[in-house]
């Protein structure tokens, strides 16, 4: 053997690393597009809607309607956040990234573990920053609440994080983001995200409730509002993710196959 | 060496053939880009295969990659399978486009490429400074040159310092000093003994560069020598003569002669003694219209690559 060579092992679990995570959130970081699209935009919508007096002093539950759309906001946010991350593949496969790392011992389903972690990251960090903003510009909500309609925000995005990775794998463009902006503008709109569903009309009120980001924005908003049907949206969002991960699944075993 | 209780076959790297290719054969529905490569290289050598562009040089360097698996046929790499080599750092590439991303920075993405292969900050400032690139670390890859991008996929695939290091057309798109630069530092390594596969269509780099040349021609390899073997059937000429009903063996015995072909009334003669030949079809045959072309690199490349060709003048 070699001496000048280290012993030649394989690293431990596929390749999955801190380290490899840091570098990768910090390429996302870098990335204006990512940033404003996943902090800024939530954050500006928030303001937009939310920040006037008349939904200070109205009550939704034990909060108010600032608080209410805060946590909507949060919701689209961390969408976007997470879909952003799942999408990444899009890029990656594109520029023959996702090549390049076949001639090292990075395991696919490390590869795929990666992403999941920053794209939960991101979502986090977009939850935080609606709160954030929504605690400056008035929102009330119970202590409970703001604990748990943010980690409900947070981890119910992971359904976008499996949108994202299917979307990523599915469409293989380097400006994917700007397909699925839009597409998750329309589903954010349809799952009642910036305008409670029910003042839809009783049609749209009803397609609304099968759509994807309909079941997140009523579980995130639960423990606030305390109405709606929470076992409607616990279905929906299950639903989902299992459409999402079955899809991105499907394709990514087709990409690997290729080998 | 100490023999131990180990139960686990010690495998050695230099125990094994380095590629080693066994009636391989690449289809992609009804193509065939590799049509039954057989090819041995052993540790240590410096192996350029030429062909033209499709002759299924890209298709035989992915599967010994792990990038694709053979139709048919079998490869190894330092006795394993491809997948296992490259994942062992055994063997590492640098392919001819893509593969980087620009939003990285270039010491970021050697960095990234040792955290895989579990090295440490030592290996990457060596990469970078190996593949000359040091100067350049902190700019963003999207901001490289293409010759500095080629550089950096070049440190990347010294990470894990590999027995083998492939190069996929690596000068395409390069100017004149880039290509010099890039071949320097290619040069220096494999000084220290690595094994070298790189794919061209450029002559004078395989003839510059490689201790072994593959010709590799419509998915076959059509002549496989030294690369003296490669100057001598650059170096011979060409005479042609009409000649009806030539003596083949006689001339294929004259001193100096590589092939002999006859094609009706004309023969063909490609010798490193065009005068010896010439001499003897004037003198004691009744030979005519006789005329000597000399033969570079450029078109025994072409008589060996081209479709019509046949396959004469192999070396081995």
């Amino acid at each position: 053997m070699t001496t000048a060579t280290p012993a030649r092992t394989l690293p431990p679990l596929g390749g999955f690393s801190p380290a490899l995570v840091g570098l990768e959130l910090r390429r996302m970081l870098r990335n204006r597009r990512t940033v404003i699209f996943t902090f800024v935009m939530p954050a500006v919508l928030l303001l937009l809607f939310g920040n006037n007096a008349k939904y200070r002093g109205t009550g939704v539950g034990a909060g108010n309607v600032t608080g209410y759309i805060m946590v909507s906001m949060a919701v689209y946010g961390a969408m976007l956040a997470t879909t952003s991350g799942g999408a990444m593949v899009s890029v990656e496969r594109a520029a023959g990234w996702s090549r390049q790392l076949r001639l090292t011992p990075l395991r696919p389903v490390a590869y795929i573990a990666v992403k999941l972690v920053l794209a939960m990251t991101i979502g986090l960090v977009s939850v935080i920053v609606a709160f954030a903003v929504g605690g400056a510009i008035g929102a009330r909500l119970p202590v409970h609440a703001w604990i748990e309609c943010g980690l409900l925000a947070w981890v119910c995005a992971l359904v976008f994080a499996a949108f994202g990775l299917f979307m990523g794998y599915l469409l293989p463009s380097e400006n994917v983001m700007q397909i699925l902006g839009p597409v998750l503008g329309v589903l954010s709109f349809a799952g009642g995200l910036f305008v409670p569903v029910d003042q839809l009309g009783h049609v749209f009120a009803t397609i609304a409730k099968f759509t994807p980001v309909y079941g997140v924005g009523e579980i995130a908003r639960y423990p606030l509002s305390h109405d709606g049907s929470l076992w409607l949206g616990v279905l929906n969002v299950a639903v989902w993710t299992s459409v999402f991960a079955v899809g991105a699944m499907w394709r990514f075993r087709r990409d690997t196959a290729r080998v | 060496m100490v023999i131990t209780a180990d139960t686990a076959p010690v495998t050695r790297p230099s125990d094994h053939l380095a590629v080693d290719l066994d009636g391989v054969v690449k289809s992609f529905g009804t193509v065939t880009a590799v049509n039954g490569i057989t090819l041995q290289i052993r540790p240590g050598e410096v192996v350029a295969l030429l062909g033209p562009n499709g002759a299924g040089k890209t298709s035989t360097i992915d599967m010994v990659l792990g990038l694709s698996a053979p139709t048919a046929g079998q490869v190894r790499v330092y006795g394993r399978r491809p997948r296992d080599a490259v994942a062992l750092g055994l063997v590492s590439a640098v392919m001819q486009t893509g593969g980087l991303l620009k939003d990285y920075t270039v010491e970021e993405t050697v960095k990234l490429t040792a955290t895989l292969f579990g090295r440490g900050g030592g290996t990457v400032d060596e990469a970078l400074e190996r593949a000359g690139i040091s100067d350049i670390r902190r700019r963003l890859v999207g901001k490289c040159s293409g010759g500095q991008q080629q550089r950096l996929r070049f440190a990347m695939a010294l990470v894990p310092n590999p027995e083998l290091l492939i190069l996929d057309e690596p000068t395409t798109g390069m100017d004149v000093g880039g290509r010099h630069d890039f071949w320097t530092a290619i040069r220096e390594d494999a000084r220290s003994g690595r094994t070298v596969i790189f794919a061209t269509h450029y002559l004078e780099e395989a003839d510059a560069y490689a201790d072994r040349v593959v010709f590799v021609r419509r998915g076959e390899v059509v002549a496989d020598g030294t690369a003296a073997e490669v100057k001598a059937l650059a170096s011979g000429r060409t005479v042609r003569a009409t000649l009806p009903g030539a003596d083949q063996a006689a001339l294929r015995a004259l001193a100096g002669v590589d092939s002999v072909e006859v094609r009706g009334d004309t023969v063909v003669v490609h010798a490193r003694d065009a005068d010896a030949v010439a001499r003897y079809l004037l003198t004691r045959t009744d030979a005519r219209d006789l005329e000597i072309t000399s033969r570079n690199l450029e078109q025994a490349f072409l008589a060996l690559t081209a479709d019509d060709a046949t396959d004469n003048g192999s070396s081995r």
